[in-house]
């Protein structure tokens, strides 16, 4: 049950210029819980929404230490993203032990993208399903990267991506010129408020269901346990929702969700998928 | 060499003139109480009669409250512990917890058997704390022989400053004498007296003394200077 | 005499071959220097870090190769130096260059820093020796990082330190002692006082090391980059060499 005629596989090309296979793995991002990265000039910040399955079950992991410079959060297909991250783990590990130093941030983005290309381009492979986002330190500073499943990747300031993270990059478009000089604890609020905002409004953060990797100027990337993490909650508990009252707040953004099931005739006349990036360039 | 190559009983294996190996001396003392763990090593690097550096400590911080002391041939000693640095980091990974003392005392000795034919030709001295938050040695052989000890001294002075850790902390061959556990002050004095007796005999140790210092609240550093003959 | 046929085994001797062939299938690996290059010695001082190093290859007790680079820079704030076998250092020594290379043409902003290059030839020379298969030389890795200077030496086991000053070869016994007696009576050195002690010691090292020479380099690298010095020539007073005995 094709959607057209050019997903068969992923190295087929639509007559738009489009792989629908790498665009249909960008939608599984989607699916994942919100995740939120955010940077100053002295730390990166990453943040996650976990989901428990079921009544019965824990929340799912969504966040990985990669290295003591190196964490990064998942959304997407969990399995793949553990098989990318052990991939991580062992070149930041290789890499430490042959030259007695952490590896750039970027260069081992730059061979994860590589790696990631792989899959677009071969037709017995499919694209990893998952989007990371990176906190780092190195030499140059705090880096955050995104990912895709399309082997893209971004250096951001700040970034969301899962389900209903539109709010979430509303917030942090917002408040973009604020982040550079922040201090860990603002930037911890301002990563919570961000996350908050992608959760509906009978929902609240709690220490379960809430991650938090910080990395900083000599400080080694670290996950806070439930104690740390009940103390920056409270912090912003109470306040106003959506935005924290900026101007314009209030409206209910458009959410990224799943894509609406397809019509009966199997076209599909959507336009182009936009993407939403807080690049530096810009 | 063609003389050499070909002698009487027809061509045979040259003689390599490559060793790998070279003895580059050290001395490693710990001593472990019932709260705390102390090692200490020379900051002497020697090869035969030249002093390559005053000032290579030999202890390698493994994790929070375990320290590795390697002495012996260099070269093993810096790869082995870079190795185990690496390895520590795996298990970190793997279990998301640091690795015990106990944990990393078995790895070592698995890690040294591993060369079995090819060692790892250095002395081995693994200082830490257990769960209970006792100081806990483990001391090897080359190729991983492990022992759980109390006090071990290791390295080119080894030999007769174990001997002196029998009698004053082992109370060996003594008695009426009263066994008690071992102070931090008196274990931090004893191995620094060991260092200075050994500098007096053994021109392998010498130049300084670096200590590390263990217990629940973190490692602890201490330094000390020795003759530099 | 023809000793291959001397040393032929005679048919009927009663440990024949069988027992004691020699082994047809091993490969001989280790070997010996063959052009070789003498000390390298280097010295911090309070801006920086300085090397020197003849420029004589010796063949045997040949002085053949009067005019070779034994100091090469590798980045804007790494040099290396070398001294035993010349071919061994020109292969590590490229082998360094096309990482830096490679480096480049990432351009992202980042640069290999000594230490983790001082780390890196550690590794290699370490699996080398591992496999029996060494590379003989002495090498030494010069350079800032973070600001700071840094001098370090791998021998050719993988056995590898830092130190404020640094001699392979003859210079470990005729330089070190007027190097680290230099920074006894005062351990920050100006670039001047650095150049003076490294001056006097390579001097020493051509009166007394056979396989020295008069031309050398000369290295200087500090945070503005990297210094490197060629052909200069030893002033040298021989006339000492009278009150010496069996000189005449």
């Amino acid at each position: 049950m094709f959607r057209n005629q050019y997903d068969s596989d992923v190295t087929v090309w639509s007559p738009q210029g489009r792989l629908h296979q790498v665009e249909y793995a960008m939608e599984a991002v989607k699916l994942g819980s919100a995740t939120v990265a955010l940077k100053s000039k002295t730390h990166a910040l990453i943040l996650a929404l976990k989901r428990a399955t079921s009544e019965l079950s824990a929340h799912q992991k969504k966040m990985i230490l990669i290295d003591t410079h190196l964490g990064v959060t998942i959304s997407g297909l969990t399995a793949d993203a553990r098989v990318l991250s052990r991939w991580m783990r062992s070149e930041c590990l290789n890499h430490k032990y042959a030259y007695n130093d952490c590896m750039p941030v970027s260069r081992l983005i730059s061979m994860l993208g590589n790696k990631m290309q792989l899959c677009t381009q071969r037709y017995n492979r499919r694209p990893y399903g998952v989007g990371l986002l990176i906190a780092g330190y190195d030499d140059q500073g705090p880096h955050i990267f995104q990912t895709c499943p399309s082997a893209n990747y971004h250096d951001c300031r700040a970034m969301a991506v899962g389900a209903r993270s539109q709010s979430a990059r509303t917030y942090l478009e917002r408040h973009l010129d604020e982040f550079a000089d922040c201090s860990a604890e603002q930037l911890l609020k301002h990563g919570l408020r961000a996350l908050r905002d992608t959760l509906p409004n009978e929902l609240e953060l709690n220490t379960k269901n809430v991650a938090i990797g910080l990395v900083g100027k000599d400080t080694h990337f670290r996950v806070f346990d439930e104690v740390e993490t009940g103390l920056y909650l409270a912090m912003i508990e109470g306040e106003e929702r959506r935005g924290g009252g900026a101007p314009g707040g209030g409206a209910v953004e458009q959410d990224d969700g799943p894509p609406p099931a397809p019509g009966p005739d199997g076209g599909d006349d959507r336009p182009d998928p936009q993407v939403v990036v807080a690049m530096e360039t810009e | 060499m063609e003389v050499l190559n070909s002698n009487f009983y027809g061509g045979k294996p040259t003689q390599l003139h490559f060793s790998p190996y070279e003895d580059n001396g050290g001395t490693v003392v710990a001593i472990a109480g019932k709260d705390f763990a102390i090692i200490g090593s020379d900051t002497r690097l020697s090869t035969g009669y030249s002093i390559e550096s005053r000032n290579q400590t030999k202890l390698f911080q493994l994790s929070s409250k375990t320290v590795l002391g390697c002495t012996g041939c260099w070269c093993d000693a810096l790869s082995l512990a870079h190795l185990m640095q690496a390895r520590m980091q795996m298990y970190l990974h793997d279990h998301n917890k640091e690795m015990s003392s106990l944990a990393v005392g078995q790895m070592l000795s698995t890690v040294l058997y591993n060369r079995r034919f090819f060692p790892y030709y250095v002395s081995n001295i693994l200082a830490g704390l257990d769960a209970d938050g006792k100081g806990i040695l483990h001391s090897y052989d080359p190729v991983g022989h492990c022992e759980k000890t109390y006090y071990v001294a290791g390295g080119s002075a080894g030999a007769f400053l174990q001997p002196l850790l029998d009698n004053q902390i082992g109370m060996k061959n003594q008695q009426n004498v009263e066994r008690r556990p071992v102070s931090m002050e008196r274990a931090l004095n004893l191995v620094k007296d060991s260092f200075i007796a050994a500098a007096e005999r053994d021109f392998y140790t010498g130049d300084g003394v670096h200590i590390n210092i263990i217990t629940k609240d973190g490692i602890r550093e201490d330094r000390m200077v020795l003759r530099k003959d | 005499m023809d000793l291959k046929t001397e040393m032929k085994i005679p048919a009927d001797f009663p440990f024949g071959s069988s027992s004691t062939a020699s082994p047809s299938d091993y490969r001989q690996v280790a070997h010996t220097p063959i052009t070789t290059g003498t000390s390298v010695i280097g010295i911090k001082f309070d801006k920086g870090v300085m090397l020197a190093s003849d420029m004589l290859g010796s063949y045997g007790s040949l002085a053949k190769f009067r005019m070779i680079e034994r100091l090469v820079e590798v980045n804007k704030q790494i040099v290396i130096g070398a001294g035993g076998d010349y071919a061994d250092f020109q292969f590590l020594r490229d082998i360094i260059k096309q990482k830096v290379t490679d480096e480049t043409c990432l351009d992202d902003g980042f640069m290999l820093k000594p230490r983790s290059l001082h780390s890196w030839v550690t590794r290699f020379l370490y699996n080398r020796r591992n496999r029996f298969d060494p590379l003989w030389t002495n090498f030494v890795v010069a350079g800032m990082q973070d600001g700071e200077p840094f001098l370090g030496v791998v021998d050719k086991l993988g056995k590898a330190y830092e130190n404020e000053c640094v001699g392979t070869g003859l210079g470990n016994h005729i330089a070190i002692p007027y190097l680290r007696y230099a920074l006894d009576k005062k351990p920050n050195l100006t670039e001047q006082e650095a150049r003076e002690a490294i001056v006097k010691s390579l001097q020493s090292l051509f009166y007394r090391d056979a396989r020295a020479f008069d031309k050398y380099q000369l290295a200087t690298i500090t945070a503005d980059g990297v210094k490197i010095e060629n052909g200069l020539t030893l002033e040298t007073d021989w006339s000492m060499a009278d009150l010496s005995s069996g000189a005449d």
